[in-house]
């Protein structure tokens, strides 16, 4: 490996995460100085010191007007574009040469004009200097992750600014993707599946469909919220404190933006503890009119609160799998990501509304990574690895359409079985070329080899809950109530039938099982061969 | 477990080539992951799918050998290179190969201290007394492990390894035999780079190849003829008696060990010059060096002489220069002659014309009409004639010739001027004047 490792940043709206390969192959997701793993995206300014990370987010309480919050999204935008009233609990943005900008007061009648830009160039500064500090070499090239809607207007201002800090980016890929990179990296995929990449951050959430089809991603469809996210929920709970110091010293904290602000940000903290702990407390000193505030709040009282939050996340993943025409049997996991994430009723509430065979990858289930708020910064460490290993002009040759804009196959290609089932082979969505093999050990005897497209389609069926299911379920001391369990369980099914017939082998004198390997190259000629794993006869076919 | 249908009918193969599948979506993948850019490798170099996986498996064999193998262990001896290690009497342990007893014959005095361990704890987990015995033989019969443990202690230790390492003959590269055939280079090389071990000075030079500079060939014979070496022959001293037996006797070792070792590093040094002249003889480059040292003395001569040659070109052609020169000027001073001759006969032929015609002239005026006189005439004209030079002569006649009839006055004026001029007194001249 160089000297000096390529990184990956992932610059989120509320957090960023800077993470690199160490030389023992193991992902590291760099602490900075303060030991955040996730560095809060804020910059605050007090006389001529610039705060950054969790020092500047401590000043949101009593410096808001120069503390920087919220400002990834603006990048690149004009300011007509931006919704501005994202950093209205910080710096007031203002338009500056048609563009985002800060005005920020530094020291005594000095104000200071900054660019969205240039806050981006002194944030990634911050960034590259703690990942400097931590690797202990230099560090000028980074894969960068972005949002799948971000625009090339948007990449090109990044660029530009992390050009201004000294970084060059190397390669820009998108947040889902990466996030499944370094999931798919700990947990591999056995099969092909269809996976929700559902990233829920402070500010904003992003979903995504994306396909894995022998290792390569394809996104089907994205949806994006920039008002859903994690601070909807501390908005519930700073209204639910609210009310109750309200109610308790008879004064009313939201008429003081000072005191909103404490409150916010203690709420927020109660909240991430209540993603480990069954209850937690909150307490804050003169948090108005120079009452203390003193509470403690149940997990149970937290979900309550944040219920409504609680699904609309769960519909915005529901939404997205819906744009990628899908039904939720067509997908086989939701791979969790982003701070929200670590909410448990997350988990749960998709967990019922999904059925069985979708996997709910968040923090708790044994199949995921723990920090889902670190996977894109890992994913995009491990593409940096992945790119230090190549020359410059061979990654952007890699990145040229030619080779990015591949044809999928808009059905599944498989074949017959015993009973006259599909058995798909090569799924719809499968870009190509592709090549699968497929070995058969216990075939024996005269095969055929019958190679199909098949048509998939999802069948409802009604079974009356047997009397096992319905005592197992109430031994279970679940929410829900037991009048459901009486109702008639709705089973659906996804079905294959066979379509259009593609071609037929025959394999004769098969003892000791058969390798039939699908192979489709670029042209979209479709290659079937059949090989006796004996006696090493193959049989051929193309179309 | 998915199952094939059984073949019903006979086919072998049966495409259906008018089946229509369904129109390809293009889509954009994700760039990402190794997938992806295994992916991007075959379409960008057009591979196929057989030729991906055997690059991929090339890569991947590459990868294991290269994460599973310690370097040095690939330096170390498989397997004992002297089995009679096995039988050496530990007391001998000084003439046994200490090298072949750690497994590092092939490495000897390159090993590095990190080597040696490493070789020292491989060789022990092999022969450790506890080991052999577990395979039936004695725990006595641990003779060649005690070698080994003399050995890691002696090349563990710096100055005892360099004593060692004096001594390791088995290391020394024997220069080729003299008579035979073989490449100068391929047979030196290894000879110097043996004796190189032994120099205090650091780096040494190679021994290069038929292209190194004059230059770098000088420096390297320079180096070994002033060669300062740190081999010594204590290794081989005869072990010296206790100081308690006999203080003699101690005294007679030591000096006899002194003056052998002396003997020996004498003796090495002659062998090393006695080397490398012999290197210095056989070197082609050298040869090489002195036919062009030869030939550049030629070239200088040639030049140096160049001064004399132009000079001695120049007096050549000067001197046929000069021959030519005399030559063409002595045809020319004949043919000078031969013309002068003609020109002298042509003005004595005109003379003679010229004289008649003065002669004749009064005869031919018929004595201007005084034919009695006619005999003084015709001796003044003759006295006239005479004493007029070659220019008055031509004069006199041009004017006779001209005017005949004049000619009385043309004498006249002759005679005048004649007498004028005193070369003949008047009266000889009586009729004219």
């Amino acid at each position: 490996m160089s000297s000096s490792p390529i990184i990956g940043i992932t610059f989120g709206n509320t957090t960023s995460s800077i993470a690199y390969v160490n030389p023992k192959n193991d992902v590291d997701v760099i602490a900075n100085p303060d030991g955040e793993r996730s560095i809060p995206s804020v910059l605050s300014y007090v006389g001529s010191d610039e705060y950054h990370g969790g020092q500047a987010l401590q000043q949101l309480v009593r410096n808001p007007k120069n503390t920087i919050i919220n400002f990834r999204d603006f990048i690149g935008l004009p300011f007509a574009q931006a919704d501005v009233s994202k950093c209205a609990y910080g710096a007031p943005a203002v338009e500056v040469e048609g563009k985002v900008g800060f005005v920020i007061s530094r020291g005594e009648d000095k104000q200071e004009t900054i660019t969205v830009d240039e806050v981006v160039a002194r944030h990634l500064r911050r960034l590259k200097l703690a990942a400097e500090d931590y690797i202990g070499s230099k560090v000028s090239e980074v894969v960068i992750t972005v949002p799948t809607s971000f625009t090339s207007e948007q990449k090109e201002a990044l660029e530009a600014a992390a050009g201004k800090s000294g970084l060059k980016i190397v390669q820009f890929i998108n947040e889902p993707s990466a996030a499944l990179l370094a999931h798919a990296e700990q947990f591999p995929f056995e099969q092909d599946v269809n996976v929700v990449v559902a990233d829920f951050g402070g500010t904003r959430s992003d979903a995504a469909v994306i396909a894995v089809r022998n290792g390569i991603f394809t996104i089907l469809a994205t949806k994006h919220d920039t008002n859903l996210g994690g601070d909807n929920l501390d908005n519930e709970l700073v209204e639910y404190f609210a009310k109750d110091f309200e109610k308790k010293n008879k004064s009313n904290p939201r008429t003081n933006a000072r005191s909103m602000a404490k409150l916010r940000t203690h709420a927020s903290a109660t909240k991430n503890t209540l993603s480990n702990t069954t209850s937690a407390t909150i307490s804050i000193d003169s948090l108005a009119d120079g009452f203390d505030y003193h509470a403690s709040i149940n997990r149970m009282r937290y979900e309550l609160v944040t219920n409504k939050v609680f699904s609309q996340l769960a519909a915005f993943i529901d939404d997205v799998i819906a744009k990628a025409e899908l039904d939720p049997l067509d997908i086989s996991a939701v791979l969790l990501c982003g701070g929200v994430a670590y909410s448990p009723k997350l988990t749960t509430n998709l967990e019922f509304m999904f059925p069985e065979s979708v996997q709910i990858l968040g923090p708790a289930s044994k199949q995921a990574t723990s920090q889902p708020n670190e996977l894109s910064a890992s994913g995009a460490a491990l593409q940096a690895r992945l790119a230090s290993e190549y020359d410059a002009s061979e990654l952007a040759e890699a990145l040229s359409p030619v080779v990015i804009n591949t044809p999928h196959l808009p059905k599944a290609i498989g074949l017959v079985g015993s009973q006259g089932e599909f058995y798909p082979v090569l799924l719809a969505e499968t870009s190509y070329p592709v090549q699968k093999k497929l070995t058969l050990k216990q075939a024996k005897g005269d095969l055929l080899i019958g190679v199909y497209e098949g048509e998939h389609h999802v069948e409802e069926r009604t079974v009356e809950p047997t009397e096992k299911e319905a005592k197992e379920q109430d031994d279970d001391e679940e929410e829900w109530s037991d009048s459901e369990d009486d109702e008639p369980e709705i089973i659906r099914e996804k079905l294959y039938t066979l379509s259009t017939k593609l071609m037929e082998l025959g394999v004769k004198g098969v003892t000791n099982g058969i390798e039939v390997v699908f192979n489709i190259n670029k042209d979209g000629l479709l290659r079937v061969s059949a090989r006796d794993l004996k006696s090493g006869a193959v049989v051929k076919g193309e179309l | 477990m998915f199952t094939l249908p059984e073949l019903k009918s006979d086919i072998t193969v049966n495409v259906i080539s008018d089946a229509k599948k369904s129109e390809a979506i293009r889509r954009p993948v994700e760039p990402v992951g190794k997938h992806f850019l295994h992916h991007a490798q075959r379409t960008l170099r057009n591979h196929t799918w057989s030729e991906f996986e055997k690059i991929q498996a090339e890569q991947n064999v590459k990868r294991v050998d290269e994460s599973n193998t310690d370097p040095d262990e690939a330096l170390f001896d498989d397997e004992l290179a002297d089995e009679s290690l096995l039988e050496h009497d530990p007391r001998d342990w000084k003439t046994a190969d200490l090298y072949a007893a750690m497994g590092l014959s092939k490495l000897r005095y390159r090993a590095t201290e990190n080597q040696i361990i490493k070789a020292h704890r491989k060789q022990v987990l092999k022969h450790h007394p506890d080991k052999k015995s577990a395979s039936g033989a004695g725990l006595e019969q641990d003779g060649f492990f005690k070698i080994i443990q003399k050995a890691f202690e002696t090349l563990t230790d710096n100055n005892k390894r360099a004593q060692y390492d004096s001594c390791d003959f088995n290391a020394d590269v024997e220069p080729p035999k003299k008579g035979t055939e073989y490449d100068f280079f391929e047979a030196w090389g290894p000879v110097f780079a043996a004796e190189a071990r032994f120099s205090k000075k650091k780096p040494v030079p190679t021994l290069g190849d038929l292209n190194t500079p004059k230059k770098e060939v000088e420096q390297f014979y320079s180096f070994w003829h002033r060669f300062d070496s740190w081999r010594t022959f204590e290794f081989l001293d005869e072990d010296v008696p206790d100081d308690s037996s006999n203080r003699d006797q101690k005294r007679y070792t030591e000096r006899k060990n002194k003056a052998a070792r002396d003997k020996k590093k004498t003796a090495d040094n002659a062998r090393l010059v006695k080397l490398v002249e012999r290197a210095v003889n056989e070197d082609p480059r050298i040869k090489l060096f002195k036919e062009e040292e030869k030939k550049e003395k030629e070239r200088k001569k040639w030049e140096r002489e160049a001064g004399a040659r132009a000079e001695a070109e120049a007096a050549t052609k000067a001197a046929a220069e000069a021959k030519a020169k005399a030559e063409a000027e002595a045809t020319a001073s004949a043919a000078a002659k031969v013309d002068k001759k003609k020109a002298k006969e042509a003005a004595k032929a005109a003379k003679k014309k010229n004289k008649r015609i003065v002669r004749n002239a009064a005869k031919e005026a018929e004595y201007f009409g005084e034919a009695d006189k006619a005999a003084a005439i015709e001796e003044q004209t003759g006295f006239i004639v005479d004493s007029l030079d070659d220019e008055q002569l031509v004069a006199v006649a041009e004017k006779i010739k001209a005017d005949p009839q004049a000619a009385k006055q043309v004498l006249k004026d002759a005679s005048q001027t004649l007498v004028d001029a005193k070369k003949l007194p008047a009266s000889v001249l009586s009729y004219y004047l």
